[in-house]
């Protein structure tokens, strides 16, 4: 075996993994990635049933309903609104008027169903998505972006 | 004045480190041998003066002084001690402290254990060590100083966040740490090596064992991380392939990768340049992954509110800790030239293909954490990419891994004998076939996951086990030579084999925990009862009850099967005294082969409460396997090879070898 030879396999088998690796990132963006909306976008633009997508906003005040283990609630940019229902435990710091993300996607009947409602670690902390939903929408106020720094890990 | 004092240890470190940064590299470029021992006591004051500072803060937290900024953001009087005391690294300036404490532990370690070292490349390392600790230690005086006072001093403090006031916290970031930061030795001996413009089979064996510890202290972490977020619930599970987990696993990865090339430097005198970049690049990630975390630049679950400038320190500080080198590796890889030659069929070929895997699973895990932030700023749309990205990308390059590293053993160094290996894995394949039928009969609707990831692991298992049986030749001669044979084996090649051993474990449980997870909800009334898989949760009451900070609602289940119970399930719902936020801890009772997970929500106000329970199938192997990896590394690492100090260049180690 020379130097050269095992140089040339070397290259090959790396060119072949990353051949398959890049092929299968490509496919996999193309498919596997869930965007982000807005509740604005998603009223002027309206998502396929069935598509997924993570909704952010806040949680509108008055909003929050439950029956049994069936839930729903409004997610606002303050300009448009969404109505989420979700079945199952909300996180701890689910709270009216403050930052939530969902994932979830409308069913045939146009109801917004959520698979996840995710939490967070922190009271002040807001998703830098709702952050920029609303200030989208031109309602955010510097005053919410100052938080107290507090960490984990 | 004791919180002065620790601010005052951490100049007095910075200077320490200073010297040790500059006189030992310079006494090495020069040949002046007092300056290149300065090294040695410099790291050990350094050390000294760190841990002054971290026992100082410690302290401070402990005895709840309030007039230090930190204590009164993160803790309070009426905190269990535990959690008063972990509350020393669950802030940013506090993890930062630990972060530089374990930087200055591995400097002292190497400069007291590393006697055998050329005093040259020993300079060298704790040099580059001390430019670390520098850049941090920096970082942590100009802007996050964990010891700024109060004035006045509140009386009482905001407390730990409640969802911190877990053991998790009190194990997992130390650990995780100790790994993260461990490979910044490596790192150092790296760096060295390329100054030095010499890296052979000895500076291979120097850096093993502290490659290894930072492995296993690494393994360690981020199983007990996924562990913690499998108990709390809202954080996604044990997996969630979220960038603040991405970014603990991608050194492991890669730092598995480095674990693996250096011993091809080690025995075989290639792949050198490979593996300096490997362990340049292992550390890169660990910095990577605290500027993650630490500047909140991407959404994570793990996310807490944060101070974004901070984030620009740490990169500017990434920048350099990673451009300077391999610039100057760039420059010198050229001269590493490597010595063995071998065909592609053989142990040095498998390890090339493991590389290349991992390596190409890291950068797939890389761009999937930093993808929404390129999109964002590119196109302005915010994505989020979950564990389907993943599963697509990472999971399908991880089955050649796995039915590589099964085989990988059997093959010999320089030619290996591909077709006798896989004969001897027939029993292998067969297990894994049978495997992959079981988990299509189990649940035929199930992922395709559940299959590919069965057999993967089973084959893997199986392998590791004939492979272990063949070295020890368990079916030749009388038990008494079967156990010397097995006495007699290296630790290392042991450590190996429960290393491999334990991922097969883990990832049957991986798959089982994520292809065959069920759950069911409902709102109970004391008295009723929901079902999930064949067991029936009836709650009996729900009750409430005095924690030591917190009130709470218990509730209490009997879980029965077949009318039979079997367990008794106390989830709580805590309200913390101090911070009017809510916490659910969850319930579970773990068998091999199951989890049963409890949760209790909301009072829906008519008497009933809402609740969650989960059947998670082989879930705790995940944390077995990786308990036994774990072990295998510390094998490895007390092998007599490989004790601290024991190599010697070049002529001695040949001799010791024959």
């Amino acid at each position: 075996m020379s130097r050269k030879r095992l140089r040339l396999y070397l290259v090959l088998a790396t060119l072949v993994v990353l051949g398959i690796a890049a092929t299968l990132i490509l496919r996999a963006l193309n498919e596997e990635l869930v965007f982000f909306r807005s509740p604005t976008e998603v009223t002027t633009n309206r998502p396929d049933a069935g598509s997924l997508f993570r909704l952010g906003g806040l949680v509108e005040t008055g909003t929050v309903e439950k029956q049994g283990e069936q839930v729903s609630f409004s997610v606002t940019d303050l300009s448009s609104a969404v109505t989420v229902t979700y079945r199952g435990l909300l996180p701890d710091l689910f709270r009216e008027g403050q930052g939530v993300i969902v994932e979830g996607a409308f069913d045939d009947s146009g109801q917004f169903v959520a698979r996840e409602v995710l939490a967070k670690h922190d009271e002040t902390y807001m998703p830098p998505e709702v952050a920029k939903a609303l200030k989208e929408s031109g309602r955010w106020q510097e005053t919410e972006g100052k938080t107290q720094p507090a960490v984990t890990q | 004045m004791i919180p002065e004092l620790g601010h005052y240890a951490l100049v007095l470190a910075l200077v320490m480190a200073l010297a040790q940064a500059s006189l030992p590299m310079v006494g090495a470029a020069r040949g002046i041998r007092p300056w290149m021992q300065l090294a040695k006591p410099a790291a050990l004051a350094q050390f000294a003066f760190v841990a002054f500072a971290f026992l100082a803060l410690m302290q401070a937290f402990a005895s709840s002084d309030f007039s230090v900024a930190i204590v009164t953001q993160h803790s309070h009087s009426e905190q269990p001690l535990i959690y008063k005391l972990s509350g020393t690294w669950g802030n940013h300036e506090g993890s930062l402290l630990l972060w530089v404490l374990i930087l200055t532990i591995f400097g002292a370690l190497v400069a007291l254990f590393g006697e055998n070292l050329p005093p040259r490349l020993k300079a060298r390392t704790l040099a580059i060590q001390a430019m670390i600790s520098v850049g941090f230690l920096l970082f942590m005086l100009l802007t996050s100083n964990p010891f700024t006072r109060l004035n006045p001093a509140p009386v009482e403090g905001d407390e730990l966040n409640p969802l911190l006031q877990d053991p998790g916290l009190a194990m997992h970031p130390p650990m995780l740490y100790l790994g993260y930061v461990g490979f910044s030795i490596v790192f150092s001996f790296a760096v060295a090596a390329l100054i030095d413009g010499k890296v052979d089979a000895a500076w291979a064996r120097w850096v093993r064992p502290w490659c290894l510890l930072s492995w296993s202290c690494l393994t360690g972490g981020v199983a007990l991380g996924s562990w913690w977020a499998y108990n709390e619930l809202g954080w996604g599970g044990w997996w969630f392939w979220d960038p603040v987990e991405n970014a603990s696993f991608m050194p492991w990865l890669i730092g598995t990768a480095l674990l693996h090339s250096a011993l091809v430097v080690e025995k075989r005198d290639a792949l050198k340049s490979w593996t300096i970049l490997l362990s340049i690049l292992t550390f890169g990630f660990s910095l990577l992954g605290t500027f993650l975390v630490r500047s909140g630049i991407i959404t994570s679950v793990h996310a807490f509110a944060d101070d974004p400038t901070r984030g620009v320190f740490i990169l500017a500080l990434l920048a350099i800790a990673i451009g300077a080198p391999l610039s100057l590796y760039a420059l010198r890889a050229p001269t590493l030239r490597g010595g063995g030659l071998f065909a592609p069929l053989s142990r040095e070929g498998a390890l090339v293909m493991n590389n290349l895997l991992l390596a190409t699973m890291t950068a797939t895990v890389l761009l999937g954490t930093l993808y929404p932030l390129l999109l964002d700023l590119t196109t302005g749309k915010t994505i989020s990419v979950g564990a389907p990205f993943y599963l697509a990308t990472f999971g399908v390059l991880a089955l050649p891994l796995l039915l590589l590293m099964a085989v990988g053993p059997f093959m010999g160094w320089k030619r290996g004998d591909v077709r006798g290996a896989l004969q001897r894995l027939v029993a292998a394949g067969i297990c894994a076939l049978g495997a992959a039928i079981i988990a299509v009969w189990i649940r035929s609707d199930g992922p395709l996951l559940a299959p590919f990831g069965l057999a993967a692991g089973v084959w893997l298992l199986v392998g590791t086990l004939i492979e272990f049986m063949e070295r020890i030749r368990l079916f030749e001669g009388n038990p008494a030579r079967i156990w010397n044979r097995a006495r007699h084996m290296p630790r290392a090649a042991y450590g190996m084999s429960l290393a491999h051993f334990g991922l097969a474990v883990a990832v049957i449980g991986m798959t089982g925990a994520a292809a065959w997870k069920t759950e069911n909800i409902k709102v109970l009334q004391p008295g009723q009862s929901l079902t999930l898989q064949g067991y029936e949760f009836r709650l009996e009451s729900v009750g409430g009850i005095r924690g030591e900070n917190y009130l709470a609602d218990q509730a209490h289940f009997v879980v029965s099967r077949d009318g039979n119970a079997i367990a008794n399930l106390y989830p709580e719902r805590r309200q913390y005294l101090v911070q009017p936020m809510p916490t659910t801890e969850a319930a579970i009772r773990s068998t091999p082969l199951a989890d049963l997970y409890a949760v209790i929500g909301e009072p829906d106000g008519k008497g009933g409460w809402i609740v969650r329970v989960y059947h998670e199938p082989l879930v705790s192997w995940i944390w077995f396997g990786a308990l036994i990896m774990v072990a295998g590394g510390l094998t490895s690492l007390s092998d007599r090879r490989y004790r601290v100090g024991a190599p010697v260049r070049a002529g001695a180690a040949q001799a010791a070898k024959a």
